[in-house]
């Protein structure tokens, strides 16, 4: 074997291998908290803001970067968007207050 | 910036990400998890920033601000019971920034950089991403519609299925056409316009096609099949800009989808492809020939004073219990019993909501503790020791059917309320749920209907118990 590897055989590792880490991570996940997941997963994939930037990047505005700029606004209202309604859905996951009860089922 | 700092940055970024869904595995550290997924979006986004710190630097932080304070506000006022309806409408916002950013590509590779017009590999990776992220966005903007109730405005978004004859056929050939551009634009040496338009166009097409046929039983799967899509949609633009942190962050999202799908399928008794090929909801009235047998009958009083007597209460909350917003009734007639000494919990199938863990979301805004809230596989073995269940708008997921050979939904996961000593069910009618079969358990000795409106009835609960 000689030369180098083509890029996207790499890509295509870490993609393979992403993929066994989110199958494992994802299998996990409390099934109270899947609404929560769909969330934050919306908000993880809207790091395709990445690609929208470098699109908007060039010194020149030209149509493709306006495409970038709008494909920018678009991924942030959900970058903003995920985060904050999945974090205002889990402050509202809360332990029982009275815990007096709950010990006495815990002991039993 | 060196490439070398930008990957381990980007890197550093795709650790947060997996940290963030990680942390979902208990409510405790989901939140710490969420900050994680913000630290790793905050790199991601910073880094790329400074990459592009001799471009238009200013615009593009107008953009990011005029999204963001969208978003903020969106996640500010949506009501739980809008959650639904809000993932599918951010599904369609990521659907199509990919196509945009695919746009971007074919226009200017030079912003990436990629040679100037794309090789042949890149368009490949860059159709796949950008037909994914077209039928990402259009679908996911039926499914917006199915899921508001826009079906009296606008025919697609008609929650019923809607089919025709040659449908799948139809779809088969849009697909194959689009294929066809597909290889026109992979092949032509130049920027290929024409094809990348037309094949792009199609696949919005095909995107509004595949949902339509979907009935409303079946829209937490639809959910969680876009909520795959869009992360495929970022790991194929990751493929073609060649960015490995799109490609881990589409593929932890793209794989969470399809477990999600997978979850659901399972829990409504249904193969995917099915779902898929939709007609579901279209059900003939199946129950209209069933005769009517006796059933027991009484009152929210009689329901109260059974609660109220009982050791241990099981409540199986349904859809129409949200729909009704009961659900702060139900709490307080939880707390009610509890000052009782009733052991009282919460049993949620999967299917519950209109979205996975739906339910749980709605019972945790009215400030139920999660740990009052069973899953299935937890609850099910302690229906035989509980005294009374109260099944609150819930049919088809406590039918005993279920485990009769021979019935429509035969193997069908279920809470098992028949095993209870007393079962009530709340329900407005002797109407067959979404499967349309009767349900046993409703002529049972052990059963009492209580025939009303779930929020008028818990509230008379409330009334009786107090």
């Amino acid at each position: 074997m000689t030369g180098t590897v083509d890029p996207t055989i790499i890509n295509l590792v870490v993609f393979v291998l992403a993929i066994f880490v989110g199958y494992h991570v994802i299998w996990n996940v409390t099934p109270a908290l899947h609404t929560p997941l769909m969330s934050v997963t919306n908000a993880v994939s809207s790091v395709i803001i990445v690609g929208a930037i470098l699109a908007a990047g060039p010194t020149e505005v030209n149509f493709g970067s306006g495409m970038g700029l709008l494909a920018v606004a678009l991924a942030a209202v959900n970058v903003a968007g995920g985060f904050l309604v999945t974090q205002r859905m889990l402050a509202m996951f809360k332990k029982k207050q009275s815990s007096a009860r709950q010990k006495a089922t815990e002991q039993k | 910036m060196s490439a070398n700092l930008t990957t381990l940055l980007y890197l550093v970024a795709s650790v947060c990400f997996i940290l963030a869904l990680k942390g979902l595995s208990h409510p405790e550290t989901a939140r710490r998890g969420n900050l994680f997924g913000i630290a790793g979006m905050a790199v991601a986004v910073l880094t790329t920033l400074a990459l592009v710190f001799r471009g238009h630097l200013e615009l593009i932080l107008i953009a990011i601000a005029v999204g963001g304070a969208i978003g903020a506000v969106v996640a500010r006022r949506v009501e739980m019971t809008q959650m639904p309806e809000l993932v599918a409408a951010m599904h369609s916002l990521v659907g199509l920034a990919a196509v945009l950013i695919a746009v971007a590509a074919v226009d200017n590779p030079g912003a990436f950089g990629i040679v100037d017009p794309l090789p042949a590999g890149n368009k490949l990776e860059l159709f796949i991403g950008t037909f994914v992220g077209a039928i990402t966005f259009s679908g996911s903007i039926i499914a917006f519609g199915k899921l508001a109730g826009l079906g009296k405005s606008f025919r697609l978004f008609s929650s019923a299925s809607i089919t025709f004859p040659g449908q799948h056929l139809l779809n088969l050939l849009l697909a194959l056409v689009m294929l066809g551009f597909g290889v026109a634009f992979f092949l032509a040496t130049d920027k290929a316009w024409t094809a990348f338009i037309v094949m792009t166009a199609i696949a919005f097409v095909l995107g509004v096609l595949i949902i339509i046929p979907i009935g409303g039983a079946d829209m937490p799967v639809v959910i969680s099949m876009l909520n795959s899509y869009s992360g495929w949609a970022a790991a194929g633009i990751g493929f073609s800009l060649d960015n490995k942190l799109l490609i881990i962050a589409g593929s932890l999202v793209g794989s969470s989808g399809a477990i999600l799908s997978y979850i659901m399928c399972k829990a409504m008794n249904r193969s995917f492809i099915s779902v898929i090929l939709g007609g579901f909801g279209a059900v003939e009235g199946a129950a209209a020939g069933v005769e009517q047998k006796a059933v027991r009958s009484g009152s929210a009083d009689d329901a109260s004073f059974l609660m109220a007597s009982a050791e241990s209460v099981v409540i199986v909350p349904g859809y129409g219990l949200a729909v009704a917003r009961a659900q702060h009734a139900v709490k307080e007639m939880v707390d009610l019993l509890a000052a009782k000494g009733v052991n009282a919990r919460f049993a949620v199938h999967p299917v519950a909501g209109r979205m996975p863990g739906h339910m749980n979301v709605l019972l945790a805004e009215a400030e139920v503790p999660y740990d009052q809230v069973l899953e299935m596989e937890d609850i099910n073995s302690d229906f035989s020791n509980t005294d009374v269940v109260l099944i609150l708008g819930a049919n088809d997921v406590v039918n005993p059917l279920a485990y009769e050979k021979g019935s429509p939904i035969y193997g069908m996961p279920i809470l098992d309320v028949h095993k209870a000593r007393t079962a009530i069910v709340v329900k407005r009618s002797m109407a067959a749920g979404y499967a349309g079969l009767d349900n046993p358990l409703f002529y049972m000795d052990k059963t009492m209907m209580v025939f009303g409106d779930a929020k008028k009835v818990v509230e008379d609960i409330v009334k009786s118990l107090h």
